[in-house]
């Protein structure tokens, strides 16, 4: 499992690997946002959470196209799903690859973006508190999307279509705890709901995940 | 541990293709599969694999048992030859490639990367993966493509130092490879066309 994961994020920073797509998308949405809203630096700070949580979801959602793809083109997925690691930790693993090449550098990130954005003093810390809980869920929703469209060629329209209903919670709740961090209202609602959305998908996902895959393999 | 095929239906993208396919293969042994294009060689050999399951019958010894080789060689082109193979030996709970290395003669390509090798490098490569899976019972679709006479030799020798050691192949091939082999021929197991019922069950 480990070799896995070791693979996977060797093969994230060799050439062409993608590592740092979604952060370039991140970065792209958060410095437009303020050229195209103007200089309204209270307007700015009262939809920077949303703006951010939105960017990331989004940058997020870019990345998922090549997450088995690649290794469905180049029959990986086939050998892996005849090795000894059962598909249920092999989506896992690549679902923790992909939240380290991307949900983690998006959480680290985030917190700079914000001064773009205006995002007032309070809501920098419930900012990274609320994307560190909520990117993991992105990743393995969006694994399961994934692992549903593998076989299709440029699957990617109808990947996003299928996950983006999935990734509402996330956004909603998300969104909410940097908000009302941001306001310096009581947060804790949101970010149990959140928490118990990325538990939820981590505890149960990767087993719908292995079975389309299973599926979509024959 | 012999695996054991018995009365084996499989069907391609829904439709039969292959039925009433009997075999069995034991430790030692090879068996060779012919047949003429989209008989249903690949699909038969992805059904053993257990990729996908069967029409119908049985196929027993295979799990956990089984090394695949397929068309693709499952190689990452921006990972050396040594990274490749690692990975995979790995992933079956192995280590050392040296020997996978040197039955292919692959180690003056060890730190190229996959991406830059030729064609039958490649194939090479993606065949020495059998040698580090450590798996008693190789299932090969077409291994010697792309592959010059010399090491179409080596690999007749991989399989059968791998026999040899009370392992056993089955592989779809077209070319001699110069093994003691049985040949199975699966052109006779063709399956029929389904029969339909009544004038409305074309349409259906």
């Amino acid at each position: 499992m480990i070799a896995l994961l070791l693979r996977d994020l060797k093969l994230a920073f060799r050439a062409g690997g993608g590592f740092g797509l979604g952060l370039a998308f991140f970065l792209i949405v958060t410095v437009m946002v303020p050229f195209s809203v103007g200089p309204q630096s209270e307007l700015l700070a009262r939809i920077a959470p949303g703006v951010l949580w939105l960017g990331a979801l989004l940058a997020c959602l870019l990345s998922l196209d090549r997450l088995l793809a690649l290794d469905w083109e180049d029959g990986s997925l086939d050998l892996l799903a005849t090795a000894p690691l059962p598909l249920e930790s092999t989506v896992t693993i690549k679902a923790l690859a992909h939240w380290i090449t991307t949900g983690l550098p998006l959480v680290l990130a985030a917190p700079v973006l914000g001064v773009l954005l205006n995002l007032p003093v309070l809501g920098f810390q419930w900012l990274v508190v609320s994307l560190l809980l909520g990117t993991p869920a992105l990743s393995v929703i969006g694994t399961f999307g994934a692992a549903l469209t593998v076989g299709l060629k440029r699957g990617g329209l109808l990947m996003s279509l299928l996950v983006m209903p999935l990734y509402v919670p996330t956004l909603i709740f998300g969104s909410e705890v940097a908000r009302r961090g941001a306001e310096g209202m009581a947060v804790q609602t949101p970010l149990l709901l959140l928490a118990g959305i990325s538990a939820a998908s981590i505890a149960l996902l990767p087993f719908a995940s292995a079975a389309v895959l299973r599926v979509n393999l024959r | 541990m012999t695996l054991t095929v018995t009365d084996l239906g499989v069907a391609r993208g829904g439709i039969p293709v292959l039925e009433g396919l009997s075999f069995a293969l034991a430790p030692g042994k090879a068996l060779i599969l012919r047949g003429p294009n989209g008989i249903g060689k690949t699909t038969l050999l992805r059904t053993v694999a257990g990729l996908q399951p069967p029409l119908k019958g049985r196929v027993e010894g295979a799990e956990d048992q089984i090394a695949y080789a397929a068309h693709s060689d499952g190689l990452k082109p921006t990972l050396t030859v040594a990274e490749n193979l690692t990975f995979w030996a790995s992933v079956f709970g192995r280590n050392g490639i040296e020997q996978a290395l040197d039955g292919f003669d692959l180690q003056t390509l060890r730190d190229r990367q996959a991406g830059a090798l030729s064609a039958g490098q490649k194939r090479r490569l993606g065949l020495s993966r059998m040698l580090v899976t450590g798996r008693p019972v190789w299932i090969m679709d077409e291994p010697t493509v792309s592959l010059d006479t010399t090491s179409v030799a080596m690999f007749a020798d991989a399989v059968r130092a791998h026999l040899g050691q009370g392992g056993s192949a089955l592989i779809a091939t077209h070319i001699d490879l110069g093994l003691e082999a049985e040949v199975l021929d699966v052109g006779p197991y063709k399956a029929k066309p389904p029969e339909i019922d009544d004038f409305d069950g074309g349409f259906l």
